[in-house]
């Protein structure tokens, strides 16, 4: 294992070494030095040097991350942007090409067993307490049901350090920072629907007849499936986020069903081809996430992310470390994950229209007008801008289904995967050719 | 079959039968054996590294056990079971099959009468290589982008569409055009008729003139001499065209996902799905299996026809 990570990080490594040794005389006149731009360890001065290879889906894998990283702490961030699935595929098949896993939390439950990842200290993470609660105890307040599916507390903790059990309780080894997380629900085109949706049944309603459309990823498709056979009344779930085969089954007849009586004009796999589909008015109601509303509006065109009464579907993500990460580089990834949570990126995220893991330290990286938009569903008193400066909302918009905790306190469900996983995937496979 | 032929190719070279062997080789039998191996050697090894052990590996894959993010080395004969067992496999055969039928039915008749034209009604060799280059110009681009072209095209208020509404021809947009049946198999003809012209062209311009003139003195039709000499004659063309587009097409995959809008199947969309879901061994059982079929359907190819004996 050590000796393919000094493969593995090849000429880099042995100068990090080399560096490592003289830095040791000058650690201690590092820590007379003081405090190098608000991030104060004894590292600060090597951790320069240190380059850190994180890959993970596009949502989160941003550039402006890595640039603003650099200025802010000195450490590199090498960013990989790779599909869903093959950002899985890569977490337990190649442990040694990256130090950090920019994974979701239904993705973690299979990798992290499987001892390629490494628990993170809390006493070491500087914001632990400012993490939403629902990543520690599951409940965004004392009194809020928990979701079904795999939440994000029930994969978040392990026993020990080199434990791969996941804790029922929170402990002292956290498996992954929340990085972003949001709830998902169907979007529409209001100006070619004329009723009011307020149900996830209304996918299945018959004047979309050949305008519909549902996400063709098996694990996300299934519970959006789900979410319509409910609202429907047609399946009762003990748990949508782990079904029997018998709930699979009734599931998946009710979508064919559907499907053979011409309900969905297509079946979408990628972001692109969701936000076409929708602008394109091939498709008027389908399931959707945040930022494609987004992208089909910045072309003029009329999207709602429509919130429904029976609440969203919910993903998180979060920033893990790769086992073979140790000594300086450890170190620096602390660095880099406390950075991460130091409020800069969580505002960065916040403006795109996700949710950020520590809400006290991003608000101060806002301003009023947008904390006001984004979190707390207030109309918008400026325009709103994204990120990179675009005008996103024109002055006076109000958020789709308001503030955070109106959002975020009616989770129905997280992402998950299924113990029947295989089963379900070969059902969804015969449910795309029928 | 090109590997094959291309093999035979060598050894005849290397092999010069019939030939006075130099009177170093005479001297040296051996040497001349090795030296045949040796020339032999380049293409032997590239075909074994490239070809026959990847092939090797995905048989001895597809017998493996996979979970959601393991392949395990082992023999087990569940891919095989559940593929032969299931009726998804029947389903996504059946539709590979037809869209393979409909678009070498397509592809062979329009390639067909495009060959024939330029074979036989442009005169002038210059003009016969001009047009036939023309042809090929919209192989400038790939295929991906010629085929997502159709899309805007296609679409309920696609270009079509829109001309046939303000034209009054139809009073609401068709919607049969895009993410169906119809517009996977209108993709797979355009993207494909070319590999049907080229080599019945290529077939048709070998055929002596004399032959044609010798039948419409003995009183032939137009219609006859197509039929009964031209077509005959084209046999190893049309053979080789067949072979292109059936085993394109019963690869295929991007076509049918992008142009049916994830509704319709075929079974390289399913290994696809399966390599996505990290099922290798799955995967590679499906494609056993196709490599299986594919191969019976060019060795029947190649029984009615005799490619090597007719070029």
């Amino acid at each position: 294992m050590t000796r393919k990570t000094k493969g593995n990080t090849g000429r880099q490594g042995l100068s990090r070494r080399a560096f490592v040794k003289s830095a040791a005389v000058a650690g201690g006149a590092a820590i007379g030095s003081g405090a190098v731009r608000g991030f104060p360890t004894i590292w600060a001065q090597n951790i320069k040097n240190v380059t850190l290879r994180q890959f993970g889906t596009g949502v989160s894998n941003l550039n402006a991350v890595a640039e603003k990283c650099k200025q802010d702490t000195g450490i590199t961030i090498q960013m990989t942007a790779l599909d869903s699935d093959a950002v899985a595929q890569r977490a337990v098949t190649q442990p040694n090409s990256y130090d950090i896993a920019d994974i979701e939390y239904w993705i973690c439950k299979k990798v992290f067993p499987s001892g390629n990842l490494q628990p993170m200290e809390v006493k070491k993470l500087a914001y632990y307490d400012a993490i939403v609660p629902i990543f520690k105890t599951g409940k965004l307040t004392p009194d809020s049901v928990i979701a079904q599916g795999t939440a994000p507390h029930t994969v978040g903790f392990v026993e020990g350090k080199n434990s791969t059990s996941f804790a029922k309780q929170p402990t002292e080894w956290m498996t992954l920072i929340p990085t972003i997380y949001n709830g998902d629900t169907l979007g529409i085109r209001p100006d070619l629907i004329k009723k009011p949706v307020k149900n996830w049944r209304d996918l299945l309603d018959s004047d979309y007849v050949g305008k519909a459309s549902i996400l063709n990823i098996p694990s996300i498709g299934i519970m959006d499936a789900a979410m319509v056979c409910e609202s429907l009344g047609k399946v009762t779930y003990a748990d949508k986020g782990n079904m029997t085969r018998e709930e699979i089954d009734k599931t998946m007849a009710v979508l064919t069903e559907a499907k053979k009586a011409g309900q969905f004009r297509a079946f979408w796999k990628t972001f692109d081809e969701s936000v076409n589909l929708m602008a394109s008015g091939e498709v008027v109601i389908q399931s959707m996430w945040s930022p494609a509303v987004a992208a089909v509006r910045s072309k003029g065109i009329a999207c709602t992310y429509q919130p429904l009464e029976e609440g969203y579907r919910a993903w998180g993500g979060g920033l893990g470390l790769a086992k073979h990460l140790s000594g300086l580089e450890l170190d620096a990834a602390y660095e880099y994950l406390n950075w991460y949570l130091s409020g800069w990126v969580g505002a960065y995220l916040n403006r795109q229209g996700y949710y950020s893991a520590c809400l006290e330290t991003a608000k101060k990286y806002m301003s009023a007008d947008e904390w006001g938009y984004w979190m707390e569903g207030k109309p918008a008193q400026k325009d709103i801008l994204s990120p990179d400066g675009k005008v996103m909302e024109k002055a006076g918009a109000v958020r789709d289904g308001g503030s955070f905790e109106e959002r975020m306190g009616h989770i129905a469900c997280w992402n998950s995967v299924m113990d029947e996983n295989s089963y379900m995937i070969r059902k969804w496979n015969e449910f795309i050719v029928a | 079959m090109s590997p094959d032929g291309a093999v035979g190719e060598v050894a005849r070279g290397g092999l010069p039968r019939g030939r006075p062997a130099s009177p170093a080789a005479a001297r040296f039998p051996r040497l001349r054996a090795g030296a045949s191996y040796l020339q032999v050697a380049p293409l032997a090894v590239i075909l074994a590294l490239f070809l026959v052990i990847p092939i090797l590996t995905i048989v001895v894959v597809s017998f493996w056990r996979f979970d959601e993010y393991r392949i395990i080395p082992d023999v087990v004969l569940d891919n095989y079971s559940y593929l032969l067992t299931s009726a998804v496999t029947l389903g996504l055969y059946l539709n590979t099959l037809k869209y393979a039928a409909l678009a070498w039915v397509l592809t062979l008749g329009i390639g067909f009468a495009v060959a024939y034209f330029l074979a036989f009604h442009v005169r002038s060799t210059t003009w016969q290589m001009t047009l036939f280059v023309l042809c090929t110009i919209p192989f400038w681009t790939s295929n991906i982008i010629r085929m997502i072209s159709w899309i805007p095209f296609l679409g309920r208020h696609g270009l079509l569409n829109q001309a046939l509404l303000s034209l009054g021809l139809v009073d609401r947009p068709l919607e049969f055009l895009l993410f169906s049946d119809f517009a996977i198999v209108l993709a797979f003809v355009h993207l494909y008729t070319l590999f049907m012209v080229v080599p019945i062209f290529n077939s048709m311009m070998r055929i002596d003139r004399a032959l044609i003139e010798a039948a419409v003195d003995a009183g032939a039709t137009a219609r006859q001499v197509v039929w009964h000499v031209v077509l005959p004659l084209c046999k190893p063309g049309i053979a080789i065209g067949s072979i292109f587009v059936v085993t394109l097409v019963m690869g295929d995959f991007i076509t049918v996902r992008l142009m049916g809008g994830g509704q319709r199947a075929s079974v390289g969309l399913a290994m696809s799905n399966e390599i996505s879901l990290l099922q290798y061994p799955a995967a590679a059982a499906d494609a056993v299996a196709l490599l299986a079929v594919v191969l019976l359907m060019v060795a029947a190819m190649m029984r009615i026809v005799d490619v090597r004996k007719e070029l």
